[in-house]
């Protein structure tokens, strides 16, 4: 839509730099990409000519961890976000769902306080990406850190998300903060039935409405 | 499939040298020969070792300036394509290099082997300069981005995304710089020295079976005259007086 999303997320990545105001992690002021915040690309952002393992130990790579290292840790979110097996395959010959896991877990495998993922569903299947987002919910609960999300859908973010802000466009600014109430905690399966899910979606909408044309 | 490629493949190569058998045997040009000809010369000089000989002493200059022309041109290819200065600056004139170099090559002389590898740079470097920097251009912003978000040094930067991502296309560049460089060597053994390729070239140029014949009226002043002129030798021509009067 144009309103500022993934440049806000990018700011707050450290990739680029505001005209002016700051952004805090941890009462830190962000100056540059840093250790403590990792980055999902809309466009998946993969290594080709890597193997998935490579892909995933990419981020332990730059720092210099061993190989032995790196790998055992790759190993272990390569499993969390259910890539097991695919290992040894190329990105080439991977689905866009499964592309876009792996460019999660080498997020994951830095070890990062803070996610940042920039529309990570808006290139994979409709099908997949309703499995993807239950995973993610699953592993939000397991990680316990800082996930942002930036997407266009209205359902998505209020099926993911514990807080959501609505950013409207011309001049990009908060228009409105939700935070759902009670089925947050419901199984995955029961939230796109819950009343509270729908007044919310529904709610959103409207006050969307006016800036589509 | 493979059967329809392949004779789609028969087919067109049939037709190319149809055609040229055809204008040939026309002929469109007295020095154009046919394809049983050219063919026939081929076979002849395999079987004497001469083509071999050429070949090889034509690859000597190709081989030494398709290697300098690689570092050199990947070299400046990289640092045109990794720096926006530069490109603005130095792209355009490896473009005009490509087609303002080649009437230049006509002054370079010399019978050196030095020469001729100059000649080979000249064509070559172009190309794999511009390819080069091109393919480093083209890195996709999000892979350099990704590296630069997971604290990447530039050299990471440059050895893990670009240099990776920009290798098919310059690989395809130095392909090209090959045969520009195979067209340089050609045109250097045609313009300074007659070694190699371009001296069979030359020879065969100058051996054309001609039979020229020619008619004033009922009057044949040639019948099927053939006769070589060689490059480096003076050559007479001698007959009684009067032979050179049109007498009509």
């Amino acid at each position: 839509m144009g309103c500022g999303k993934t440049t806000l997320l990018k700011i707050i990545a450290g990739v680029l730099s505001a005209d002016s105001g700051k952004v805090e992690v941890n009462g830190q002021t962000v100056t540059g990409p840093g250790p403590d915040r990792s980055f999902v690309f809309q466009d998946f952002a993969l290594l080709l000519w890597v193997s998935v393992i490579r892909n995933v130990a990419f981020g332990l790579e730059l720092p210099g961890v061993a190989k032995f290292e790196r790998e055992a840790i790759a190993q272990k979110y390569i499993r969390e976000v259910g890539l097991a097996g695919f290992e040894a395959k190329f990105p080439h010959q991977l689905s866009g769902g499964t592309r876009q896991r792996v460019g999660l877990a080498r997020a994951l495998s830095v070890n990062a306080q803070v996610l940042l993922l920039d529309e990570p569903f808006s290139a994979v299947d409709e099908q997949t990406r309703r499995k993807f987002k239950e995973d993610l919910l699953e592993l939000v609960k397991t990680e316990k850190e800082t996930f942002i999300f930036v997407t266009h859908s209205i359902e998505e973010a209020v099926y993911v998300s514990d807080q959501i802000a609505i950013l409207l466009p011309r001049p990009s600014r908060v228009s409105e903060i939700i935070r759902p109430a009670s089925f947050r905690d419901k199984s995955v399966d029961s939230i796109r039935r819950d009343p509270e899910y729908l007044d919310i979606v529904d709610r959103i909408w409207v006050s969307l409405r006016s800036y589509v044309e | 499939m493979i059967t329809r490629s392949l004779s789609l493949r028969l087919l067109s190569a049939l037709v190319v040298f149809g055609a040229w058998e055809i204008a040939g045997r026309v002929p469109v040009s007295y020095a154009f020969p046919t394809l049983l000809e050219s063919m026939t010369a081929m076979v002849r000089m395999t079987v004497d070792g001469s083509i071999f000989e050429a070949c090889a002493e034509t690859l000597r200059p190709l081989a030494i300036g398709v290697l300098i022309s690689t570092i050199l041109g990947s070299g400046i290819g990289l640092w045109i394509g990794l720096s926006a200065r530069f490109e603005w600056l130095f792209a355009p004139i490896f473009v005009v290099m490509q087609a303002a170099l080649i009437p230049i090559l006509v002054m370079v002389y010399g019978i050196c082997l030095t020469s001729k590898v100059f000649v080979v740079c000249i064509m070559a470097i172009p190309v794999i300069v511009l390819n080069t920097a091109a393919a480093v251009r083209n890195t996709p912003a999000s892979l350099k981005e990704m590296a630069t978000s997971f604290l990447a040094r530039d050299r990471d930067v440059l050895l893990k995304i670009i240099l990776p991502a920009a290798s098919p296309m310059i690989f395809s560049g130095l392909r090209l710089g090959v045969s520009a460089g195979f067209i340089g060597a050609i045109l250097s053994e045609l313009k300074i020295t007659l070694t190699g390729v371009g001296d069979i070239i030359t020879y065969s140029r100058s051996i054309a079976d001609s039979n020229v014949s020619k008619t004033y009226g009922d009057v044949q002043a040639l019948k099927e005259l053939s006769l070589e002129f060689s490059r480096g030798e003076l050559t007479s021509l001698l007959g009684p007086w009067g032979a050179a009067r049109p007498r009509c």
